[in-house]
């Protein structure tokens, strides 16, 4: 009998420990943590099918790219991302491209459902697929597009505000330009930097010496080169009615050369050809510093009383400036670089900042036709202003349309 | 005759260009680009332009012997020089390449290395706490310079430790804040009310020019 127990309790240990291993390798619980093998290895999910897969001509664009879109998938979905196949006039799908997203960031997943296929062959149908891709290489092919020719648009949708807004401040301007042509007064505020340039000119004359003009380093294609070139021609004048010597050396020679028949013309409209003299306005070098260094040279050699510096200037503006400064002469200064208008104002007498520049014109020759427009410009800045104030009083209340439509011109 | 066919040109090319600012269309960018590419072609003219001016000033200048007249024959013999390598050897060459970086370069690099006295002093006659608005400037650059330097935090804390009224905690090592303050919100601001009145100027005087209103780049007045 005790023999019998003795067998009995043998066969229980037996058990247990045939028991254990099998314990071991059981599954974890949601608690225990595992191993990084066992990490390694997802979950088989059945993927849903991409759904909505659409493929349609890119609006706006020149007849280069397709864009697929699909919907979102849900957040359980199981899909890292998204391979896009194409056939082209119905012949076999190719893969063209993929989109991929973190699988740790669902967010990033929005951005993925459109794929810009910029690659199509031009005149040719092109259809798509869309295959959802799985953590475990599992995937889920959509039914195929149609077929699809991209087509070149002649007119961009997308800036319909902007040319609404180009055709009212051009309406704008034309329509003060017609109203100053009527004959009609036209007030424009005192501008110190142009109310100084008789000055300037007038203390060049008393002192007995030359006036230097640059019109910076800009081509003649430059806004600010071809405004400036509209003071020269005003300054000019003047130099020609007082036999004042006038000095414009030039970074470009075609700038050069206009400015040769602009200054040439004004001293033959004030009845002093005899005077003008085509070597004051001559070709330095292209060469940005070597331009500054040839004109901080002149300045230091000839003593210029007047100096006017308007433009497109970049970091020789402080240069010319300070040594401007330094020789005692009268500055006038004037660009639309913004980086450089703190320069210009510690250094200059009188600065012309920004637009100033461009007023200057209807400024100094007080021509109806050009203060017309400048009041027209006005107008245009009051719309902004106008436009900023509502807006920012309409998105304190919630209401935040002009805010979407400036986002989508933008 | 003289000025018309160029102000109709500048009206016909000026529309265009705005046109293709609104079309994707290939065909506008074409025109786009074969205009912008036509106005290149222009260059190489404009260097043998150029070129004559310059023998032309300086050969003036030897001849009549201006003031400083002996620095022309530099001009000519950096001219010439860099012709006789330049032109049959290429901009590759060795010798051309040598002079180029050994010359040009480090002057070039020596005038804009002036910027920084000539910085110095203009910001000194600027921030002269003279009037309000000076002074105002003066501390704002002030503030700027602190955010930038590396011991700026310190020399912050230590400002603010003078001032009784300010919490310490709160605005220790602010420094670069600060700065950014400035920057990002009065800096922009001006900045933006700049380029906004700056970009009217542009279009009003472009309308202008289409317009043939202004005039001046045909090199005269009328």
């Amino acid at each position: 009998m005790k023999h019998n127990k003795t067998i009995l309790l043998m066969m229980v240990c037996m058990v247990m420990l045939l028991c254990c291993p099998f314990a071991y390798s059981q599954e974890p619980t949601p608690d225990t943590p595992s191993g990084p093998e066992e990490a390694e290895t997802p979950p088989s999910v059945e993927l849903d099918v991409p759904s909505n897969v659409a493929a349609k001509d890119t609006p706006n664009d020149d007849g280069t790219s397709i864009t697929v879109t699909w919907d979102i998938p849900p957040e359980d979905s199981g899909v890292v991302g998204y391979k896009i196949l194409r056939n082209s006039d119905g012949g076999d799908f190719e893969e063209i491209g993929e989109q991929i997203a973190p699988l740790d960031t669902y967010d990033t997943k929005e951005k993925i459902n459109k794929y810009k296929d910029s690659q199509i062959v031009k005149d040719t149908s092109h259809a798509y697929i869309v295959r959802a891709i799985g953590a475990s290489e599992t995937t889920a092919e959509s039914q195929q597009t149609e077929a699809v020719i991209a087509k070149a648009q002649w007119f961009h949708t997308g800036k319909i505000p902007l040319f609404i807004a180009m055709i009212i401040f051009c309406t704008a301007i034309v329509g003060n330009i017609y109203y100053a042509k009527g004959g009609k007064d036209i007030f424009v505020r005192r501008i110190p930097g142009l109310e100084a340039v008789d000055e300037a000119i007038g203390r060049a004359t008393e002192m007995g010496r030359s006036i230097l003009y640059t019109t910076g380093l800009g081509g003649v294609s430059d806004v600010a080169t071809i405004a400036s070139m509209t003071i020269l021609g005003q300054v000019a004048r003047r130099t020609a009615d007082y036999e004042t010597p006038l000095r414009v050396p030039c970074r470009d020679p075609i700038v050069m050369n206009v400015l040769r028949e602009m200054v040439k013309s004004s001293y033959l409209d004030e009845g002093r050809p005899d005077i003008y003299n085509e070597d004051n306005i001559f070709f330095i070098t292209e060469s940005q510093f070597a331009y500054a260094a040839g004109v901080d040279g002149m300045m230091l050699r000839e003593k210029p009383a007047a100096i006017f510096l308007q433009g497109t200037f970049y970091a020789e503006s402080l240069i010319l400036a300070e040594t401007g400064n330094s020789i005692g002469a009268i500055q006038i200064a004037g660009t639309d670089s913004e980086h450089q208008l703190p320069f210009f104002i510690a250094a200059c007498d009188y600065t012309l900042i920004g637009e100033e520049l461009y007023a200057a014109s209807a400024y100094l020759s007080r021509e109806p036709m050009l203060l017309g427009s400048l009041r027209g410009q006005d107008w245009g800045k009051l719309l902004i202003f106008v436009t900023m104030i509502t807006g920012v009083v309409l998105e304190l209340f919630g209401v935040n349309w002009i805010t979407t439509l400036l986002q989508a011109v933008s | 005759m003289k000025r018309l066919i160029p102000l109709a040109l500048c009206f016909f090319f000026g529309i265009v260009m705005i046109a293709t600012q609104f079309s994707p269309h290939p065909i506008s960018k074409r025109v786009f680009e074969e205009v912008v590419n036509g106005a290149l072609i222009i260059s190489p003219f404009a260097l043998v332009l150029a070129t004559v001016t310059l023998i032309q000033t300086h050969a003036t200048r030897i001849s009549r012997r201006s003031d400083h007249w002996q620095y022309s024959f530099i001009v000519f013999a950096g001219l010439i020089t860099m012709v006789v390598i330049g032109v049959p050897f290429g901009p590759k060459n060795s010798v051309f390449e040598w002079l180029y970086n050994n010359v040009q370069v480090p002057m070039d690099a020596t005038m804009f290395s002036l910027l920084a006295f000539f910085i110095a002093s203009a910001a000194y006659r600027a921030f002269r706490a003279r009037t309000t608005e000076a002074t105002l400037l003066l501390v704002a650059a002030l503030i700027v310079m602190l955010g930038n330097v590396p011991v700026g935090n310190l020399v912050w804390n230590k400002l603010m430790s003078w001032i009784p009224w300010v919490d310490q905690a709160s605005w220790a090592d602010q420094a670069s804040a600060a700065r950014e303050w400035i920057l990002d919100n009065p800096n922009l601001s001006a900045r933006r009310g700049i380029i906004l009145g700056v970009s009217l100027g542009v279009i009003s005087q472009s309308v202008r020019i289409i317009l043939g209103i202004e005039r001046s780049y045909l090199g005269g007045g009328d």
